[in-house]
């Protein structure tokens, strides 16, 4: 990857931020990227869009540093910020056009009237909106007037593009079109974007990288392969995705790796970078990730297996998703299978192999 | 039939509430000068007679003039204390809001003698100064309540996103903010313009030697011959009052159209 080698663009520096007593930021230490697009997720009311009003300058930090392409933000109010916003609710003002929405931006900088019009031109094409200029601000549909949103923060060519929830307000199919559409608008545009979604999904196919809030401090900050496969805490692995998770034992620790003995799996040698996370205290586990493990069928076999008993089945037609309990096991853990042509479906009840890999394992301690 | 009897006692109510407006002008265009029927016959005279009274037009313009600055004032205060009511929180922000409102729910005779009281105590004389300084303490309370809406229907992120496009806080105010409570602040001047008009006991203890219309029209009922001329009057008042009230609600449900947020009430 190149991306080590870009410059740094935001870097926060042990932020935090009171509201009153209630103490919504603490201690955020974290660099963002020129031209990365990079991602603030976690549940609801874990600071999310605090730390990117932050950027914006809509809210004043209680202590720490914010700094944007190397210069202390520190007074620097919000209209003299190098950064835009798309706002969760998308913030049109409702008594222009869609033209003069998307031209407010330049407004301040005196351009001749043929000038506007074609800059308001470009930008309208570029969110896919052409023609529409004329149109009032409220006749508009949920995605066009995040369209505008998108073009009039864009207009002005903004070192960082702040969003925040811009498609949740969206449905599905809209959503999912908008999401290919913002990755490819940012790779065309190449300013650096920082959005806000508590949809674990979205920020996995969006972002070149994650940082993973919850309660006001990061948890993780990694690129999504990392976060996927090598989360640091237990909370992290269950935000993002589903992981099993099944109570270890450490052995021994030495030159060779980590010696674990699993409830359910047995005995199985770890490399050091299978245990990302820190010591939390309340005792070892391991996890794997439900499509890590397979379950065999006949004829089948690998290199590890674990017996278990099917408890429950969920077909979802083109998966099976099945809750087994590993003999030794207090609770079952789930596998998901593909559905192939002629593979049963097992019922509950049935016994059953499950074989799993310990390079897919990791553990928490 | 059900709900009958809510029928009746809702119709009842309505004629109890408008028949003696609508009595109005059945007299005002009557021939005769005794206010009975059965009618004698349809006449404009007392029209006529009505605008040929040159103390009527006195009294019309000081109305006009007290009506006119007390809705701006009672308005501008508005505005600044809608703002500051939906935008800000500060200490003893209840107490302050609730002291601003007070007058609405105060007897007017009580304002009105407190009032008298203060000012011949400061030494001031009553002129129609004193009474437009009464009617905006009247007037502020409507105007507030009115623009709160107005301001409370305005999304917050509004104002951020012009600021986030380099807007500063003044031109933010006007390019976004007014234009979309305008409509909210010319309902509250017509509104306050029409109780500072038809306004009777605060402009009759604090009006000294210049009368306003409502002292105006008292003071005439003592001569009989004159009350079909009152009558006249009234109607033309009516007519306004109607179109002033209706002009509000308009720019009301416009400001609402117009940002998208829901009726929650009003004074219609
Ligand atoms: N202006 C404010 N005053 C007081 N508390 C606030 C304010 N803004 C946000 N909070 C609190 O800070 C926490 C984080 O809020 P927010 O950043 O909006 O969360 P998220 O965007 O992750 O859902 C929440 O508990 C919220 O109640
Ligand atoms: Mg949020």
């Amino acid at each position: 990857m190149t991306a080590a080698a870009k410059p740094t663009m935001i870097e926060f520096r042990d932020v935090h931020k009171y509201y009153g007593d209630y103490h919504a930021l603490r201690g955020i230490t974290a660099t963002i990227r020129a031209g990365e697009f990079f991602s603030l997720l976690g549940p609801s009311g874990c600071g999310k869009t605090t730390l990117l009003r932050t950027i914006a300058g809509f809210e004043e930090i209680s202590s720490g540093a914010v700094m944007i392409d190397g210069k202390h933000m520190e007074g620097v109010p919000a209209n003299k910020r190098p950064t835009n916003m798309v706002f969760q609710s998308y913030a049109i003002f409702p008594h222009l056009t869609v033209a003069e929405n998307v031209g407010f931006g330049l407004r301040r900088a005196k351009l001749s009237k043929d000038e506007l019009n074609c800059r308001v031109g470009e930008a309208l094409e570029m969110v896919g909106l052409r023609g529409l200029g004329a149109r009032a601000a409220h006749a508009l549909s949920g995605g066009q007037r995040q369209r505008v949103a998108l073009a009039r923060a864009l207009i002005l060519k903004p070192k960082v593009l702040l969003l925040d929830e811009p498609l949740s307000a969206l449905d599905k199919k809209m959503r999912e079109q908008m999401q290919v559409e913002l990755i490819k608008l940012q790779r065309q545009v190449g300013i650096t974007f920082i959005l806000v979604t508590h949809d674990q999904e979205e920020a996995l196919v969006m972002s070149d990288r994650i940082a993973v809030m919850f309660e006001g401090e990061i948890a993780q900050l990694a690129d999504p392969e990392t976060l996927y496969r090598r989360p640091n805490s237990r909370k992290v692995a269950d935000f993002i995705g589903t992981m099993n998770f099944l109570p270890a034992r450490i052995l021994s620790e030495g030159e060779q790796g980590i010696e674990v003995e699993a409830q359910g799996l047995g005995r199985m040698l770890l490399d050091p970078s299978q245990a990302p996370g820190a010591a939390s205290g309340t005792g070892s586990s391991v996890g794997f990730r439900p499509e890590t493990a397979t379950m065999l069928f006949e004829g089948q076999k690998a290199e590890r297996e674990a017996m278990g008993t099917v408890e429950e089945v969920v077909y979802y037609g083109d998966m099976t998703y099945y809750d087994v309990r590993l003999d030794g096991t207090e609770a079952p853990i789930r596998i998901s299978m593909r559905n192939v042509f002629g593979r049963p479906v097992l019922e509950i009840g049935a016994r059953t192999r499950v074989a799993w890999s310990p390079g897919a394992i990791v553990l928490f301690r | 039939m059900k709900g009958g009897g809510f029928r009746i006692y809702a119709l009842a109510y309505l004629i109890f509430l408008y028949a003696p407006i609508i009595l109005l002008p059945l007299f005002a265009f009557n021939e005769g000068t005794v206010i009975a029927f059965p009618l004698t016959g349809f006449s404009t005279k007392w029209f006529v007679a009505a605008a040929n009274q040159p103390t009527l037009w006195l009294a019309v313009k000081n109305s006009l003039i007290i009506a006119a600055s007390a809705s701006v004032i009672s308005t501008a205060l508005g505005v600044f204390a809608a703002r500051a009511s939906t935008r800000y929180h500060f200490p003893g922000k209840g107490g302050v809001m609730g002291l601003i409102m007070l007058p609405l729910v105060l007897p007017e005779i009580i304002v009105a003698v407190s009032l008298l009281v203060v000012l011949l105590g400061l030494g001031i004389n009553l002129s129609i100064v004193t009474v437009i300084l009464g009617h905006v303490l009247i007037c502020t309370p409507f105007t507030i309540a009115i623009l709160t809406s107005a301001f409370q229907s305005l999304d917050r992120s509004l104002e951020e996103a012009a600021y986030d496009l380099g807007e500063t806080g003044i031109s933010t105010f006007r390019l976004i903010i007014l234009p979309l409570v305008m409509p909210g602040i010319i309902s509250s001047l017509l509104i306050s313009f029409t109780i500072s008009l038809d306004e009777f006991i605060i402009a009759f203890f604090l009006a000294g030697t210049q009368p306003t219309l409502p002292i105006y029209i008292f003071s005439q009922f003592r001569f009989p011959q004159a009350v079909p001329v009152i009558m006249a009057l009234g109607t033309v008042l009516v007519a306004c009052s109607i179109v002033l009230l209706a002009s509000a609600e308009y720019f009301r449900r416009r400001g609402l159209a117009r940002s998208g947020a829901k009726d929650t009430g009003g004074f219609l």
